[in-house]
């Protein structure tokens, strides 16, 4: 009779970005059940977005993730426009829409990245690294800082993108895209990769509906739903439809996330061709009043903050639901039935950010 | 196999990563190092104060004018810049070196 032992995978462990902590039921070496205790990085971030004022929360709302900071930061501004009634310019919303896929390419490349790591291919995990380190020179050439761009603001964008910083941003394009050649083939066609990632994790298109799967994970297992086809912010105008695979496994996750690579530089580069001349934001009078509930397609999934003002500067209650969140049920269903050699593999796969789970 | 080109061309050129602090790149020049102040122009107005989210500013206006600022709590957001209505805070492309 084989015997159960229960390991603690986690919270520190050098696969993981942020702490999370999985405690898996093995038998020999299969996992049976995974049970997740989160809270190591809880900041109480809800709370004190009520105690700052609104404009002062947009600086806080965009720390509450390292990797996808510039997306809260932007559902957040959106959310409170949409209370307060206030029209963003088009140019404002175009620039939008280029740091947000520029923040969208360099979340997939830390992914590969973290991927490759997991099942030992440290090389690979150093080509993206560097292919990531072009993405974020562009993100400080045109906003100042690496991650945390602090360039949404509530009626617009605070700063511009000249045509010289354009320049930069297409040579860098140019260059991820010729490292991208490379690294393709690694990841779709190398017999190795193939082997750790094919078949394993699979989650189904019924329970990736039943658990309430978003974002990539949701996408992998043939579900087509990416909020970006809403059309908010310009996406209408681009143009857009969601790219989806079949197996459901990590090798799907995966692929995904490289054709959404491509499709981000589309974007870009399409954005910047449609870029219109004009102001770049509009002045912000008066406090947000009543109750909206505002999405955005993050890398990671679909983002929903709640923000509820009463007429004063400080909001009654902001609420964030992150796609980590979300994508937490599907992971502990994928657990089970695999070997703990398996477990990075997997866990990472879902992209996990822990902090902006737990804000 | 599909990386033999990418590990050719790497092992015939230099690392890609710079010796720092021996090699260091100049920082670009919209970078978010640290604030300067010039009190000259200041009115002790209390806007950048009250602006700041990490309430990193301080002023005081009696019974002696100060303006006050603990640099490990700013953010370097620039919210202060923005508001001032003298200009007195300005920001610096260059980082704070390490403090303790």
């Amino acid at each position: 009779m084989s015997r159960r032992t229960i390991i603690p995978f986690g919270p520190q462990h050098p696969v993981f970005p942020e702490p999370i902590q999985l405690r898996l039921v093995l038998e020999d070496e299969k996992v049976v059940e995974a049970l997740p205790a989160i809270g190591y990085v809880h900041r109480g971030l809800e709370k004190l977005a009520e105690q700052k004022d609104f404009i002062q929360d947009v600086y806080l709302v965009e720390r509450i993730c390292g990797i996808c900071s510039f997306m809260h930061s932007m559902n957040y501004c959106q959310g409170i426009e949409t209370l307060m009634d206030i029209t963003v310019p088009d140019r404002a919303r175009f620039l939008r829409v280029i740091w947000a896929e520029l923040h969208r390419m360099h979340s997939h490349l830390l992914f590969l990245g973290l991927l490759a790591d997991s099942f030992g291919f440290e090389n690979l995990f150093m080509q993206c690294m560097r292919c990531r380190e072009d993405i974020i020179d562009v993100m400080e050439i045109t906003a100042g800082n690496r991650i945390l761009l602090t360039t949404c603001c509530i009626g617009g964008v605070r700063k511009d993108i000249s045509a010289e910083m354009f320049s930069e941003v297409h040579n860098a394009l140019d260059r991820v895209f010729k490292q991208l050649k490379d690294l393709h083939p690694a990841f779709a066609d190398d017999y190795t990769v193939k082997k750790r990632l094919i078949g394993v994790g699979v989650l189904s298109m019924e329970k990736a509906v039943e658990l309430g799967a978003v974002g990539p994970v949701a996408k992998a297992s043939g579900l087509s739903m990416d909020l970006r086809q809403s059309g908010y912010a310009v996406y209408k105008e681009l143009g857009f439809s969601p790219v989806t695979e079949k197996a459901g496994d990590c090798h799907a996750r995966m692929m995904i996330r490289l054709r959404e690579l491509d499709q981000s530089m589309d974007l870009i580069h399409k954005a910047i061709n449609m870029l219109p001349e004009g102001p770049i934001n509009v002045p912000v009078k008066g406090n947000p009043t009543g109750e909206v509930a505002a999405r955005i397609e993050q890398p990671r999934g679909e983002l929903l903050f709640f923000i509820k003002g009463n007429g004063t500067k400080n909001l009654e209650r902001f609420r964030a639901r992150t796609p980590t969140f979300a994508n937490l049920p599907p992971l502990l269903h994928m657990l089970p039935g695999y070997q703990l050699a398996d477990v990075p593999v997997i866990v990472i796969s879902i992209d996990p950010c822990i902090s902006c789970t737990e804000r | 196999m599909e990386l033999l080109r990418n590990l050719l061309r790497n092992s015939l050129s230099k690392p890609v990563t710079r010796l720092y602090p021996f090699e260091a790149r100049e920082p670009f020049a919209g970078n978010r190092g640290m604030l300067e102040m010039n009190p000259e122009n200041c009115s002790f107005c209390g806007v950048c104060a009250k602006r700041c989210p990490t309430n990193a500013i301080t002023v005081i206006r009696k019974p002696t004018k100060t303006w006050s600022f603990q640099p490990h709590q700013c953010i370097v957001c620039g919210y202060c810049i923005e508001v001032c209505p003298k200009d007195s805070i300005t920001m610096n492309k260059n980082h704070r070196g390490p403090t303790f």
